[in-house]
């Protein structure tokens, strides 16, 4: 069985945002819509302060609260973990934006786009109407997961089917792959490494690990 | 990006809105149906009142939270998930809850009514799941909300039947006040333990604070004001017919004012936490950080 996860080595996050632009630029996501964020947290007192730097987004929960509550079928989980949402099933109700307790999911209720009224050729070119007031997310660029079953390649390994935002990370923070996978890369990680996921607690079983220390 | 919890913006007074009518209406529903069939509050034509009234909520309040929909012309989509979603199951019920009202209007109570306020029960009983369902919000997914979304409907009927009995027949039935005083300090102890236990547990400071505003006014004008209206009306017996309404609609405006509050102003967020600060460097992890909570 896979279970496709990301994980997030915090040692390494410099905070320069690439992921973020790199999706956005993907996925062409309006403005103020980021499925792909980098939080800046300070904490400690002087004069042992710290900077950590957190990729967040769409944790793709083994057990989604947000499917839970959708009246509608439309956010689904597929066998290989990925939490996906059907535009034309969903009535934009919000339900599933207020279940996750990541803040991960966005509904547009206008068209907007970067500079004005008036799409750049990018935008235009990228534009999908089905995204309009209904909820959208990170889909772990699904797209590409499922071209690996038609090109033989290994989402995580290829880059021409691993999401956008891992392919771009500059300091090497994030990594994809198949957490049922012994050998992957993200299998080896996690085997490595000491590391947690957010809000763990709520019992959520999030698909995103983030890596704070050698073990 | 925010760290802290902040004011989750999916869901405004509209969907407040659906929350505050569905409550009122079924709880009126459920004691226009008592009232009949214990023929304590008089003729027929009383029941068709409460009863219309009551749909005319519940409608309300569904076409509030229609209002708030991105698609509302894929509105039906909403029946497809009654395995898991509070909001299918609410959405099913509606249906044979209006069927069975208007049938029960059109025969003046009887079975139906009973069979209304049923669906009513059922209907409020979604309402109060469908809140505690969303995870992403520490002041709804407190399990404690509800008994006290459930009673605060209660609540609401029965202050409602005070108010619709007392503009027909200028009377104030005994067994109404004694009904909705224990409703009202049933409310008092179900909001107690839901405030207390959010407190205990840790909640966004910001939720916390909207709850202690809150909880001064409510106390006073939603709960101890018809409390006492209430024990004076049954102490005056018939002397006092105003006590009972009185006691009805600072009930009912309590109860929508709590409803309000909770959904549309302490609605924040879980935020963003870890559990422990990354090593950086050469040094070592520290203890992890839960800005803007309370603990």
């Amino acid at each position: 069985m896979t279970r496709y996860i990301m994980t997030a080595d915090l040692r390494r996050c410099i905070g320069c945002q690439t992921c973020t632009a790199s999706c956005r630029q993907t996925n062409a996501t309006p403005p103020g819509v980021q499925w792909r964020s980098v939080l800046d947290i300070e904490s400690g007192e002087f004069p042992d302060v710290r900077r950590s730097f957190v990729p967040v987004g769409c944790q793709h929960c083994g057990d989604p609260p947000c499917m839970h509550v959708c009246p509608t079928t439309a956010t689904y989980q597929r066998a290989d973990g990925l939490v996906e949402i059907d535009y034309e099933k969903c009535i934009g109700c919000g339900y599933c934006a207020v279940a996750c307790p990541y803040q991960a999911r966005h509904i547009t209720r206008r068209i907007d786009f970067a500079y004005s009224a008036t799409p750049m050729a990018n935008e235009s070119a990228r534009f999908d109407e089905r995204r309009m007031s209904v909820a959208t997310k990170c889909t772990f660029c699904m797209d590409r997961v499922d071209a690996a079953k038609e090109n033989g390649l290994t989402p995580g390994v290829d880059p021409e089917v691993t999401p956008a935002c891992v392919n771009s990370c500059i300091a090497g923070v994030l990594a994809f792959g198949d957490k049922e996978d012994p050998n992957s890369k993200v299998s080896k990680l996690l085997e490595e490494t000491q590391h947690f996921r957010m809000h763990e607690e709520l019992g959520t079983d999030p698909g995103f690990y983030y890596i704070w220390d050698k073990k | 990006m925010k760290i802290k919890p902040w004011h989750q913006t999916n869901w405004d007074a509209r969907a407040a809105g659906n929350f505050i009518g569905g409550g009122s209406g079924t709880g009126l529903l459920i004691f226009a149906a008592l009232s009949n069939l214990a023929a304590l509050a008089g003729p027929a034509a009383d029941y068709r009142w409460q009863a219309g009234l009551a749909l005319v909520l519940v409608a309300a309040g569904l076409a509030s939270v229609f209002a708030e929909i991105g698609r509302p012309f894929r509105a039906l989509n909403v029946f497809l998930h009654p395995h898991t979603s509070w909001m299918t199951r609410e959405a099913m019920v509606a249906p044979f809850l209006f069927g069975s009202g208007a049938v029960a209007i059109c025969l003046g109570g009887g079975l139906f009514s009973v069979v209304a306020a049923l669906l009513a029960a059922g209907y409020l009983y979604c309402q109060a799941r469908m809140i505690a369902a969303a995870k992403g919000i520490p002041a709804w997914r407190e399990p404690r909300i509800i008994p006290l979304f459930i009673i605060t409907g209660l609540v609401e009927g029965a202050g409602l039947s005070a108010l619709i009995v007392a503009a027909q027949s200028g009377t104030a039935p005994r067994w109404l006040a004694a009904v909705l005083l224990v409703a009202l300090i049933l409310r008092r102890l179900a909001w107690k333990i839901y405030h207390e236990t959010l407190e205990r547990r840790g909640a966004p400071k910001k939720a916390l604070e909207v709850l202690a505003r809150l909880r001064g006014r409510f106390e006073r004008y939603g709960q101890s004001l018809p409390e006492m209206l209430l024990v004076a009306a049954l102490f005056f017996r018939s002397e006092q017919v105003w006590l009972l309404p009185l006691a009805g609609a600072a009930a009912l405006l309590g109860g929508w004012l709590l409803k309000f509050t909770i959904v549309a102003r302490a609605a924040y967020n879980q935020g963003f936490a870890l559990p422990v600060v990354p090593v950086r460097g050469q040094g070592q992890g520290m203890p992890g950080v839960k800005p803007g909570w309370s603990k």
